[in-house]
């Protein structure tokens, strides 16, 4: 069961821990202006945070996806300004094609088909790559073959998502990795994606359980007309109906980590359950980030509270690797494909022990 | 803040084994249903398939087996219910029974109740309709007036309910009535439950409600000088509104809570069809991607109530989220295919048309969407 192993319970209440420890308003301001976390980094790389995912004799935990949740969620609720989700999906992409995992922190580039890799050498442009100027190596997947790349082997020009992220645009121009490897895994959607889609989905609902939190201890605080605006109803539907969709994001991105756990050699199936994740991940953000910013009234516009580094990285996440619309019509094109008489009998299949 | 988590759960072989045979079932007693009749969904009555589940062992299937019960578990009962549901199957004559009376009886009800009227509920013969809304109170159930007062050998009821489902079919009927009077201080007591013989019992008449669908779903019942026996009290003189609740625990977190439009899901996938441009793909994606992450969530509740939990804030989430989708399934369908229903043609349309029609009582049964946010509210500490 996901979250509920030994391994899971150590990783969560570590992970939990130490960045609500070391992620403070400051760190936040801070990297925000650009400054690169390092003792944030290194504190969560000395604890093993950063490669759960890869096999232990590549430099990893060698955990499962489902235990490897909980670091994603807690990663989203206490928004970490450092590439920890890309890094934990980017090991296991090595180690996956059997590449020994180097230390630091690893870009994820999500470059689909708009990269290409033949005669040894990768050229390409993949906008919007998490971290790649602050990644020691990036690393990337095309048909079939993983490539690990020193960054400083590609043309980096630095650019910032919604939240102050850094999402930058990378070039290719023949570059030689320094090592590649052949993926087991068969899939109908870049595997970059789908991994960097997963991830999304698990921060996110931490984040929304993070902004349901902040707007819950607001309302208990704040005072009007003589009471906590907890006591209004109005408050009091609009929360709760955020707090539904945002336990439906929760259990979707959990059901997608199991789906990854029991993929085998094929992830077509499994991007099923990534792609409802980050649809409903995406939807209930909308209706999230209302309700805490309409509870929070104008205080929570201000750049002086803390709620908005957690409701900017909704809306910037939202869109990475792959908004709901491209998600949605994945999942509708196979719905539409199979015909309506194998609706039922397909999504039963799903669930099975 | 309470931790709302809602843990994976899979479903056992040996449920995956009940499902073939579920739809073998399914397949033989539906042939030839129309698309509009399925989508009545657990609405729709049909006492002979009512008695062919209850000969398979479908209906009470995790009670006791002294009683007739199946002895088997919640995660074999969840399937048995989805694929009836997602089918269409004509439930609703047992359905009460199966999911809220029978389980109520169990708990609260004595040895000579459960003796005399589970068994009948597990051959699908014997059906039940709750009575607990009045003219004056829908949710707010503290509030009911009707009343029962002792009698040398029993009760006598009078007052009125409303909204009862099928209480023109049920055998019988399970009241919340007063028994002793509205205190202030405690609005909750003095509320008590009653098992009513509805076919056997002078002064009761049942007059129907037609909806706006054109069906008779819901009746008023009025009770005058209506006698039962003594041992027609179910639980403690008083003791009503714990027992309500627990009654209601069962009623929130079913797969009826997220497949009561799956009809016009499905139809709306035959008409789309495989040549779909993107957006409607994207339409149709959207309401996939909810189904199957609400089936998730369902299935994760199946399996706290297997290990004997009662998830009431989870099963209130559930509710909360089902009823929204199935609600607004119309009105997704409307932007995805943006018809005007003709209804005498059949097929995507008419079920079309019944749906948007029927929708707006999901929001409204078994507790108010308002009254489960309420629920949810208290769990987030609000209230």
């Amino acid at each position: 069961m996901t979250g509920t192993s030994e391994m899971a319970n150590i990783l969560a209440e570590t992970a939990g821990r130490l960045l609500q420890d070391h992620v403070t308003r400051d760190v936040l301001g801070a990297a925000e202006d650009g400054a690169w976390p390092q003792d944030l980094w290194q504190v969560l790389e000395d604890n093993g945070l950063t490669q759960p995912l890869a096999p232990e004799d590549r430099g990893g935990m060698g955990a499962s996806f489902a235990d490897a949740f909980v670091i994603a969620f807690a990663a989203g609720r206490r928004r970490a300004p450092v590439p920890l989700v890309e890094t934990m999906a980017a090991g296991w992409l090595l180690g996956r094609a059997g590449i020994d995992v180097p230390p630091g922190p690893l870009a994820l580039i999500d470059g689909g088909a708009d990269l290409d890799f033949s005669g040894g050498a990768l050229s390409g442009i993949a906008p919007g790559a998490p971290w790649a100027a602050q990644a020691g190596h990036l690393v990337a997947e095309v048909g079939g073959t993983v490539l690990l790349i020193p960054a400083d082997a590609a043309t980096i020009i630095p650019d910032r998502n919604m939240a102050g992220e850094p999402r930058d645009t990378v070039t290719f121009d023949k570059v030689k990795p320094s090592v590649t490897g052949a993926l087991d895994l068969t899939a109908s959607v870049p595997v970059a994606r789908t991994l960097g889609a997963l991830m999304r989905a698990a921060q996110m609902a931490g984040a929304m359980e993070g902004a349901i939190s902040l707007a819950v201890q607001h309302a208990g605080d704040r005072e009007q007309f003589g009471r906590p605006i907890a006591k209004f109803q109005a408050i009091q539907q609009m929360l709760a109906r955020a707090a539904a969709r945002a336990a439906q994001a929760r259990s979707a991105a959990e059901t997608a980590f199991l789906a990854l756990d029991r993929a085998g050699g094929d992830l077509t199936d499994a991007e099923w359950d990534v792609a409802a994740a980050k649809v409903v991940a995406g939807e209930a953000a909308e209706i999230v980030y209302d309700a805490a910013h309409q509870t929070h009234g104008a205080i929570g516009f201000t750049y002086e509270h803390e709620l908005h580094f957690t409701t900017r990285r909704l809306w910037a996440w939202r869109g990475e690797f792959g908004a709901e619309t491209f998600w949605a019509q994945d999942i509708g094109r196979r719905v539409l494909a199979r015909g309506a008489d194998n609706l039922w009998p397909d999504l039963t299949a799903r669930q099975r022990g | 803040m309470e931790d709302i988590r809602f843990t994976p759960g899979l479903l056992p072989p040996e449920a995956e084994a009940l499902r073939a045979e579920v739809r073998a079932f399914i397949a033989d007693h539906l042939k030839g249903y129309s698309g509009v009749k399925r989508a009545k969904s657990w609405s729709g009555a049909d006492p002979e398939f009512s008695k062919a589940m209850g000969a398979k062992g479908w209906i009470g299937m995790t009670w006791p087996k002294e009683y007739g019960g199946g002895g088997r578990s919640f995660l074999e009962r969840y399937v048995v219910l989805e694929e009836m549901l997602a089918a269409g199957a004509p439930v609703s004559a047992h359905w009460v029974a199966d999911r809220q009376s029978g389980p109520l009886l169990l708990k609260f009800g004595t040895e000579d109740q459960r003796r005399k009227y589970i068994p009948a509920i597990t051959r699908g013969e014997s059906y039940f309709c709750i009575g607990m809304s009045e003219p004056n109170s829908g949710s707010d159930l503290a509030s009911i007036r009707t009343r029962a007062e002792k009698t040398a050998d029993g009760w006598r009821i009078n007052g009125q309910k409303i909204w009862t489902s099928k209480a023109h079919t049920a055998h019988h009927m399970i009241a919340l009535v007063r028994t002793q009077p509205q205190d202030p201080k405690d609005r909750h007591a003095g509320l008590s439950q009653f098992l009513i013989d509805m076919k056997n019992t002078k002064g009761i008449t049942i007059r129907p409600i037609r909806n706006m669908a054109g069906e008779q779903m819901f009746n008023e019942v009025f009770f005058e000088d209506a006698e039962v026996p003594a041992d027609a009290l179910v639980g403690t003189d008083g003791g009503g509104w714990g027992q309500v609740t627990t009654e209601l625990a069962f009623e929130r977190s079913g797969p009826e809570r997220y497949l009561s439009s799956y009809q016009l899901l499905f139809e709306l996938v035959r008409e789309i069809g495989a040549d779909a441009g993107p957006a409607e793909a994207a339409g149709i994606g959207r309401l996939a991607a909810h189904l199957s992450t609400l089936r998730q969530m369902s299935i994760s509740i199946a399996t706290m109530l297997e290990s004997g939990e009662t998830p009431n804030l989870a099963a209130a989430i559930v509710k909360e989220l089902g009823v929204a989708y199935e609600q607004d399934m119309p009105g997704r369908a409307h932007d995805i295919a943006g018809i005007s229903p003709r209804v005498g043609a059949g097929g995507f349309d008419q079920v079309m048309a019944y749906m948007t029609m029927a929708a707006r009582s999901f929001s409204l049964r078994g507790g108010t969407r308002e009254i489960m946010r309420g629920i949810i509210a208290r769990g987030l500490g609000l209230r």
